[in-house]
């Protein structure tokens, strides 16, 4: 599988990634060098292989419902850049 | 030409947890703002998430309920996103091997037809925070007690071809939820939302057309009118030779119309991957056999018994089962009086009146299924008519006693004396000689039609407390002379 510069770009806006357009050609092929591993691996038959979600080969733990957490709002919004009554402000979003 | 609406839902329902789903902070509605966003719900570096048990039994619960294959190993992903109310910038959720496959679940509509809809699966995921964009001086504010409350996201298959339908299957899946104790359903307070997929094709044809989606409309009300704007809008394009733009759209319950959220121009791409700070879950078959022991009657069992045992018609029973306590109550009524049909009546129509006309919901009903059975029970042994029943249930929910004691107090017990009302009759009829007259000198029919004059003279004289049947016997006796 192959990527093209448009491709980075496209990821790249999506992941709030800056790339400067003088890297997005090194940054395309090292991408599809990777993807290229990822070709090779896929032609390894693995029809007698179990799918592994995970490498720990372990499931889940799960807590009880209980609440364990306190109120610590004025600790966190200490080290916030901004809050105001209570809310952490951040850059206008508006849908 | 002739359209056919095609609409798929996607309902997002709060479980009813005590904690978050991935940390130990409390889940409430409202609050002041962030005193319940723990550093997992901020996303603070190094945060790692820990599965609420709770919301895993919650999510098979729905599953087996809807008689659906649950997922044996279940695997949560990461759905990237940016939005501050989501500060680690994605989503857990699922994707690939949601807990809930496929399930199916059969509404009942208003003339009594029943409509099966496929639901395709159902998700956990966590909620959001909330944003709020006024005066901060150019910035927004972001409240996230909300976030990291459990959500279990049921997508339907494009079964719905009306908004009775999808009305009606929201209030199938509302009442289920409620049944199972899973949500208290308030949709006020945003525990059940709804975002609605609709098309149209030209009716006949198999192909969806191009759909759009409209995102959280959070009532009932809201869903039906949404729906018909939404429709209407893609009518007037397609009629007119246009193409619809897939595109997520907002209802607007001022202005009655939906219109697109420009913000979401750049199509969504979450970029699904599996969350690597979780493990898949596996749930064996004694976890689900211990779930399904603890099931209780669900709204489809309960209104086919109400049918073969108390002999309701489709839609009563439908109407009657969708709401646990609604039903309990029915039963209690029924039980007392001795008439499941009567009862059915009874609460369906005058007590579901009262507590529309005061805003009350059944839980706080001031009559108990007792004093309403009791009070019907009067109507049925001939002590009061069925309208004089209607007054003494108002002054029964204005808390003046039970109905003996208001009957007694007031003196309604129905005349069945036949000798007292042979003389009100004949009085009646010596007052009014012309209507005798006229009366029988016309034919069958309008003598049918002029019967009524009559008795309502005699319900007039008795203060209606004549026993009807015997008053249009006697009257019918007497008039034909």
């Amino acid at each position: 599988m192959t990527v093209t510069t448009q491709d980075i770009e496209n990821v790249a806006t999506l992941a709030r990634l800056r790339i400067a357009p003088t890297e997005i050609a090194e940054v395309t092929d090292r991408i599809s060098s990777v993807l290229q591993l990822v070709d090779q691996m896929q032609a390894v038959d693995t029809g007698d292989t179990e799918p592994m979600a995970n490498p720990l080969g372990e499931v889940q733990r799960l807590r009880a419902d209980q609440v364990t957490e306190s109120d610590q709002r004025e600790a966190f919004q200490a080290i916030a850049p901004a809050a105001q009554d209570g809310l952490y402000l951040v850059p206008r979003v508006i849908d | 030409m002739n359209w056919e609406m095609v609409i798929g839902l996607e309902i997002h329902v709060q479980l009813a947890t005590r904690s978050k789903i991935f940390s130990g902070s409390e889940v409430a509605f409202g609050g002041s703002p962030n005193t319940r966003a723990s550093a997992v719900d901020l996303a603070m570096p190094g945060m790692l998430p820990v599965l609420n048990e709770e919301v895993v039994r919650m999510g098979v619960l729905f599953g087996l309920g809807i008689d659906a294959e649950i997922g044996r190993t279940s695997v949560f992903d990461r759905k990237n996103y940016f939005y501050p109310d989501l500060p680690k910038g994605y989503q857990i959720s699922q994707f690939e091997h949601p807990i809930v496959g496929n399930g199916e679940v059969t509404v009942v509509l208003a003339d009594g037809t029943e409509k099966q809809i496929g639901i395709t699966r159902a998700h956990l995921e966590e909620d959001a925070g909330k944003s709020l964009h006024e005066d901060f001086h150019g910035m927004s504010g972001i409240d996230l007690n909300r976030a990291g409350t459990p959500l279990l996201e049921i997508v339907s298959e494009p079964d719905i071809r009306s908004s009775e339908e999808a009305i009606a299957y929201l209030k199938y899946i509302h009442s289920l939820v409620t049944y199972l104790g899973i949500s208290d359903g308030n949709m006020a307070e945003g525990s059940m939302r709804c975002d609605v997929n609709l098309s149209l094709r030209p009716h006949g044809t198999k192909e969806f057309g191009t759909r759009t989606e409209i995102k959280n409309v959070n009532s009932f009300r809201f869903v039906e009118k949404a729906i018909a704007v939404e429709y209407e809008r893609q009518l007037d394009i397609l009629e007119d030779g246009g193409s619809i733009t897939q595109e997520t759209r907002l209802y607007d319950a001022d202005r009655n119309e939906t219109r697109s959220m420009r913000s979401k121009e750049v199509a969504n791409d979450y970029r699904y991957f599996p969350e690597p700070d979780l493990l898949p879950i596996v749930i064996d078959e004694t976890f689900i056999q211990r779930i399904k022991d603890t099931m209780p009657e669900l709204p489809r069992a309960k209104r086919d018994r109400f049918q073969s045992e108390y002999k309701l018609s489709n839609y009563d029973a439908a109407v009657l089962a969708a709401n646990r306590t609604l039903a309990d109550y029915f039963e209690g009524v029924a039980a007392t009086c001795g008439d499941a049909k009567l009862a059915a009546n009874w609460v369906s129509v005058e007590l579901a009146a009262l507590l529309n006309r005061h805003d009350v919901a059944i839980e706080y009903t001031p009559v108990s299924a007792e004093d309403l059975g009791a009070l019907i029970a009067r109507i049925k042994d001939d002590t009061i008519s069925g309208k004089i029943a209607k007054d003494v249930f108002e002054a029964m929910w204005n808390g003046e006693g039970t109905a003996d004691t208001i009957i007694d107090a007031r003196g309604l017990r129905q005349m069945s004396d036949q000798g007292e009302l042979e003389t009100m009759v004949a009085t009646v009829l010596a007052d009014n000689p012309n209507q005798v007259a006229q009366y029988r000198a016309a034919d069958e029919t309008k003598q049918k039609k002029m019967l009524g004059f009559f008795v309502g003279q005699v319900m007039k004289a008795s203060r209606g407390q004549a026993n009807p049947g015997l008053v249009n016997k006697l009257l019918n006796q007497k008039l034909a002379g």
